[in-house]
Order: C-alpha cells, then sequence, then structure tokens
C-alpha cells in the first residue's frame, strides 16, 4: 500500500523539529555571546577598579611647630599658605624609624609618604588653626609604590632592581602595618580632588564637575531646541521637499562621527567665534550638536504617538493649534521627549572624540567652578588615566570607569522607568 | 417607540420586493444615473446650507457637487455605503477637514448666511458653534470633569468656579452621563466603559453650547444597550440642537432623525422625511441600499 499523506508527514516531522531546535539554539547562543562579553567587562573592570576606592595611609604623628613651619606671624594669611609642612612630615618620619640616619635611608623614609602630603596637611591646618603649636596624630595618604606594596601588586620575591620598592621600604612597610599605623582606608580623595600626576593624590572631582556642567549646557540647549524643532517639523511645517530635505538630514546628522562635531567646534566656535578653548560651555554646545538629532527624532516619534483623535476631539471643540498643542499634545509627548533627553544626555556623558579637539583634554588640576574655567570630563579623565605609566593609575582608570558606567546605568534605567511609568495603551 | 418604526419599515420594504410597484421600472431606469439628486434639498430656514459642494484629497475627488439645506433643530440623518463620503461631508461642516493637508473643499457652506469657507473666517469660534462627536470615543486622558469642563475654559465661556461647576453638572445631565460620574468627576474619562466615553464625549460638546452638532457614526464602537442611550440622549437633544448624524445603521437613522440623505460614490442620490425615504424611495439606488441589496 501506498504512503498516506500522515505517513509523510510525520516522516518530516522529526525534520521540521530538530531545525526549530537548531534555531532555538543559535538565538540562545547569540544572547549568551553578548552576555558573557558584558560579564567579562565587568569583572574585569570591577576586579581592577576595585582597589582604586581603597588607599593605604599612614599614621603619623605631627608636630606643628611653629619654628618648623615657618609660621612667626600667625596673622600673615601668606605664611600659613608657604608654610614648610613638608618639613612637619619629614620630622615625623625621621621621629617615627629615629634608626634610619644615613642620607639614603632617610631619602627612602620620606618617600613612604605621598610627596603630596603637605598639601593635605595645610588643609587640615587650616581647617584646625588651634593644632599651631601642638602634636597631632594624622592619617596621611602612602606613596602609591608603597600602596601598590600593600595591595599586593608587587611581586615580593623578585631581585630589588626589578622593583620600584626597595628592601629598606618593605622593611619600614611591615613595621608600620604590624604596629597599626598603615591601614587601607577608603580613598575619599578619588572623590574630592582633581587630578594629579601623583595617582594617590588624583581624583575624579574635576572630571566630574566638569561632565556635570557641561551636560548642563547641553541639556539647556538641546532639550528645548530639539522639542522645538520636533514641534515645528511634526505640527506646522508644511509637507513638501523642503521639509522632506531636512529630514533627511537629520537622520543623517544623526550617523555622523562625533570627532567631526569637534572638528566643527574647533573650526567654528574656537576659531571663527573665539570662544575659550577646553571650557564645559564650548563643550556643552559642541555635545548640543551632536545631541540634538536624538532629540529631534525621539521627540518626533514621540509626537508622532499621540493619538490623532485626541487632537481631533480638541480642534473639534475650537481648541487653537497652540492650545491642542500645549493642552494635549506637549503633555502626552512629554515623557517620550523626556526618555530621548536622557538617552541623549547619557550619550553625551560618554563622548570623548569631539571633546579632544577642542581641547578638554588638557591636564587640569583644579576644580572647574564656572561654565568658562578649564575642565575635562570623566569619559576623557578615564583616556588621560589610561595613558598614564605609574602602576596604581591603572586602578583608578578602572575605578573612574565604574563611576562613569554607574551614572550611565542610571541614567538608562531613569530613561526606562520613566518609559515604563507614563506609557499609555490606547 | 423606536421598535414600532422599525417593524413597519420593514414590512414597507418587504412589500417592495414582494409586489413590484408599477414606479420600478421607472426607478430602475435611473439607477445608474445619480448626478441629480432626487428629493427636495432646500427647506424653508435653513440653519446650514451647502451649495455645490466639492471635495477633493489630492488629485480623488471624494464628494461631487452636493448640495442640502439642514433644517433648525432637526436631525438629519446620512446614509449610504462605505467610502460613499458621507464622513468626509459631514466633517466639512465645521471644518474638521483642514487637518488633512491634501482635502480640498470648494463650494459654498452657509452656517446662518454666513460662508463658513471664507478666508476671513476663524474655525474656532466656527467649532464652537459646530461641535463634533466621533466615531470612536475619544475622551482626554484626564479627569472627567476637565473633559466636560475643557471647552467652556478654552472659551472662557465660565467667569466662576461655581459656575463651571454648574455647566459641567447640566452638560453631564444632558448626555445622561451625570448620575453615573456624579461621585467619580476626578477619575480619568478614560477609565468608563465604551459608552459612557461616548456620553461624556457628548458632554463635552454641548459644555460649548454649540448650534450643530454633527455626529460621525457615534455608535460603531458600542454594543446595542449604549446605542439605544445614545439614541435616546439624540432624540433628547433635538429640542434644542441641530443635529447631523451619519450612520451605517439604516434602523438608527429610521429611529432617530425626520429627515434622511442618502449618499453614494460621493453623490448626493436622495433627500426626503426619513419616512419617505424608508417607505417609498424615489431612487432605484436607495431603494436597493435600504432593502439591503448592498451596503
Amino acid at each position: 500500500m501506498s504512503q498516506t499523506t500522515i505517513d509523510i508527514v510525520n516522516k518530516n516531522l522529526a525534520k521540521r523539529y530538530a531545525r526549530e531546535k537548531r534555531f532555538r539554539l543559535l538565538g540562545f547562543g547569540s544572547v549568551m555571546i553578548g552576555f558573557a562579553a558584558l560579564v567579562f567587562l565587568l569583572v574585569t573592570i570591577v576586579g581592577d577598579g576595585w582597589g582604586a576606592f581603597k588607599q593605604s595611609s599612614v599614621r603619623l604623628q605631627l608636630n606643628f611647630d611653629q619654628s618648623v613651619l615657618s609660621i612667626e606671624d600667625v596673622a600673615d594669611e601668606e605664611q600659613w599658605q608657604y608654610g614648610n609642612y613638608i618639613g612637619v612630615i619629614k620630622a615625623a618620619l625621621r621621629e617615627r624609624f629615629p634608626e634610619m640616619t644615613s642620607r639614603a635611608q632617610k631619602k627612602l623614609i620620606y618617600r613612604v609618604v605621598s610627596p603630596g602630603a603637605d598639601h593635605q596637611v595645610r588643609q587640615l591646618l587650616k581647617k584646625n588653626p588651634e593644632w599651631l603649636g601642638s602634636r597631632q596624630e594624622v592619617w596621611l595618604p602612602a606613596d602609591d609604590d608603597i600602596d601598590s606594596f600593600v595591595k599586593g601588586h608587587v611581586d615580593r620575591s623578585l631581585p630589588e632592581s626589578d622593583r620600584r620598592i626597595k628592601d629598606t621600604q618593605i622593611v619600614l612597610v611591615d613595621a608600620l602595618q604590624e604596629s597599626g599605623d598603615l591601614k587601607l582606608k577608603f580613598n575619599t580623595l578619588l572623590f574630592t580632588a582633581g587630578d594629579s600626576r601623583e595617582p594617590e593624590q588624583a581624583g575624579i572631582r574635576g572630571a566630574l564637575v566638569g561632565s556635570f556642567l557641561t551636560l548642563l549646557v547641553t541639556l539647556s540647549l538641546s532639550f528645548p531646541i530639539g522639542v522645538a524643532a520636533a514641534l515645528y517639523l511634526e505640527e506646522f511645517a508644511p509637507k513638501n521637499r523642503f521639509t522632506d530635505v531636512i529630514e533627511v538630514n537629520i537622520n543623517n546628522l544623526a550617523a555622523v562621527p562625533s570627532i567631526v562635531f569637534g572638528l566643527l567646534g574647533l573650526a567654528v566656535f574656537l576659531n571663527v567665534f573665539g570662544l575659550p578653548r577646553s571650557v564645559p560651555l564650548l563643550g556643552g554646545i559642541v555635545l548640543t550638536l551632536m545631541t540634538l538629532p536624538t532629540i529631534i527624532i525621539s521627540s518626533r516619534a514621540a509626537l508622532k504617538a499621540v493619538p490623532p483623535s485626541i487632537k481631533e476631539a480638541a480642534l473639534g471643540l475650537g481648541a487653537s493649534k497652540m492650545q491642542v498643542i500645549f493642552h494635549h499634545v506637549l503633555p502626552l509627548a512629554l515623557p517620550g521627549m523626556l526618555t530621548g533627553a536622557i538617552i541623549g544626555m547619557a550619550q553625551a556623558l560618554g563622548e570623548t572624540a569631539p571633546l579632544l579637539m577642542i581641547g578638554m583634554v588638557a591636564f587640569i588640576v583644579d576644580v572647574p567652578g564656572s561654565l568658562t574655567d578649564p575642565a575635562t570630563v570623566l569619559p576623557v579623565q578615564i583616556f588621560l588615566w589610561s595613558d598614564s605609566p605609574e602602576r596604581a593609575f591603572i586602578e583608578r582608570t578602572s575605578g573612574a570607569i565604574m563611576v562613569l558606567l554607574t551614572f550611565l546605568i542610571t541614567m538608562n534605567a531613569i530613561a526606562v522607568l520613566l518609559r515604563k511609568r507614563f506609557e499609555r495603551r490606547w | 417607540m423606536p421598535s414600532g418604526k422599525i417593524t413597519s419599515v420593514t414590512e414597507q420594504t418587504n412589500q417592495l420586493q414582494t409586489a413590484p410597484s408599477t414606479g420600478e421600472t421607472k426607478l430602475a431606469n435611473r439607477a445608474n444615473d445619480y448626478s441629480q439628486t432626487v428629493g427636495n434639498i432646500r427647506v424653508d430656514s435653513p440653519k446650514m446650507s451647502m451649495s455645490n459642494v466639492d471635495v477633493f484629497y489630492g488629485d480623488k475627488q471624494a464628494i461631487f457637487d452636493v448640495s442640502l439645506d439642514i433644517a433648525k433643530n432637526e436631525v438629519i440623518a446620512m446614509i449610504g455605503p462605505s467610502g460613499c463620503g458621507k464622513s468626509t461631508f459631514l466633517r466639512c461642516l465645521n471644518r474638521m477637514n483642514d487637518t488633512i493637508d491634501i482635502c480640498r473643499v470648494s463650494g459654498k457652506i452657509l452656517l446662518e448666511h454666513e460662508d463658513i469657507y471664507d478666508a476671513k473666517l476663524d474655525v474656532v469660534p466656527l467649532r464652537a458653534r459646530v461641535g463634533i462627536v466621533f466615531q470612536k470615543p475619544n475622551p482626554f486622558p484626564k479627569s472627567i470633569y476637565d473633559n466636560v469642563a475643557y471647552g467652556p475654559r478654552i472659551h472662557g465661556l465660565a467667569t466662576s468656579k461655581v459656575e463651571l461647576d454648574e455647566i459641567v453638572e447640566t452638560s453631564l445631565k444632558r448626555a445622561g452621563l451625570w448620575n453615573e460620574a456624579k461621585d467619580r468627576l476626578d477619575q480619568p474619562g478614560t477609565g468608563l466603559s465604551g459608552g459612557q466615553q461616548q456620553r461624556l464625549c457628548i458632554a463635552r460638546t454641548i459644555a460649548v453650547s454649540p448650534e450643530v452638532i454633527l455626529m460621525d457614526e457615534p455608535c460603531s464602537a458600542l454594543d446595542p444597550i449604549a446605542t439605544a442611550r445614545i439614541e435616546e440622549l439624540i432624540d433628547e437633544l433635538r429640542s434644542n440642537y441641530t443635529i447631523a448624524i451619519v450612520t451605517h445603521s439604516m434602523q438608527q437613522a429610521a429611529r432617530v432623525s425626520n429627515r434622511t440623505a442618502y449618499f453614494h460614490l460621493g453623490y448626493l442620490v436622495e433627500v426626503g422625511k426619513t419616512n419617505d425615504i424608508f417607505t417609498n424611495p424615489n431612487h432605484k439606488l436607495t431603494e436597493d441600499y435600504i432593502t439591503g441589496r448592498f451596503g
């Protein structure tokens, strides 16, 4: 007897299911590859960057002797400013290790504490002027070589000539650790200091403030301009060849490499308009150019999503075009517009290339105080640190990346929440 | 009341089908000629008066040379198969077609001797005088109160909160929604049922006290019970307003209207007293449509 239809179907069935299974496995595999890449990225960054949030600190008995500090006249601000704070630290170190007497040994013990620690001592004395003339117990950041050794990044078994930390210093560190005078503490300097050539003195405060000021300019320019442009194109513009060309070009603009915007900023804003270089104001303007297409496109999508029936209802009641837009269309489209703006801001926050072109890559120690102070931004700070030779900058680079990622994830989470919260079904 | 009318209509149409009258041949001859409207398009004291209205969507003509009067305080029903242009025509009456870029209207449409397509005329007061209720209930995503109060607010009809409250209450009462909505005025209008939403939209329209209310298939998205409520409402509203209603349901047209206009492929084929149209149509196409031979 010949095969019935159902026999043929059954024969092919296994093959069909196998194909489906293969396809599903392929899809699952692709997702897993992406997921694995993400996990690898996060694990390496967090693994490297974790140490940046801890810093070895040394406890010293500082003697704020007026003669050592050379502050003779207490009323003279300048003497406080230029006091010999290094001398105080050195004296305390000599006191702590009286057995180190030779010149070479003294040089080594001075290098236990960060060469920039005098800055902290000055700050402390400024805050507590009554300390003058007394002895105080103070924790000061250790030098980055000592810090790396304490964190276990240095192999003790290497010959001394291959190590940046010398045998004598290892003895000192061991002694300090034993007496509890050397501990890993939370690295507050990372969040309170600007950039520095000394890793243990370097912080992201300057970059964070720079990023904040830059984004402030970007947001306050790109959101109103973007929304107004989207409103005009969606609600008022006549549909003709000219608006078609504009629309195509906005979409093209969104795909332009960001460094081109940097070149534009350099050529136009710096050279033609003569704005000061490497300032948040200029950075914000350049990033505005970059985020505008994103905001316009998402705002138009949000406006398009407002059901025409609502507009018709308002028009049918005799509302004018402006009333329809401001009473009905904008409130309904606003969450979508804000979502687009936040995503645009997240993009701008992570942007490096255009800012390099306008000089925001400079080494800037001071925390910027205004829109026209020289500044750098977080991603550029990461770029700068990743280029630095000191071992301790590796973990600081990753630490700064962690901070940047935290901000980006938070911003995107807000965007998602906003979208979820105000999502409407019609 | 309405059900009695329906049976009479069906009886009549059955008679027409089973026992062809002598007029049948005369009607058949005209089946392909519908460019001339049959019936009396003019009334004595028209609220609105349309003459030679053509409507184009781009190059495509949707309405061909339609002339029609709408009398004061009458309910006129516009019926016809899908795509016959009845909604397009209705939307011309308060210039809702302005929102469609490619739509072009020519001819004369008068609202009490005033040409509403005059270049100098402002559409904002026009739409306050000629309100519209749409096919799908479209309350604003605001509270019930704000939905009804929106029109009076933008036109500044109420000078105080008390006055506004009063307008909202009377409008909701007239729309037959007051009893259901009075305890939840601050809740969103979108949370009401479909029929309630449509009555809310009617309340919103009458809150502006328009002279004419246009209804574009107001019951097509509603169940029979909600439909019956709306039809009762139309019956109550006719004493104060002039109503033009587009409907797909011939029974509905028969129940609620004084006059009926039958549209076919953009032409106004026949217009007349509703009773006459449904019992003794003069045009073959009208007869075919109301007897259910097509449409």
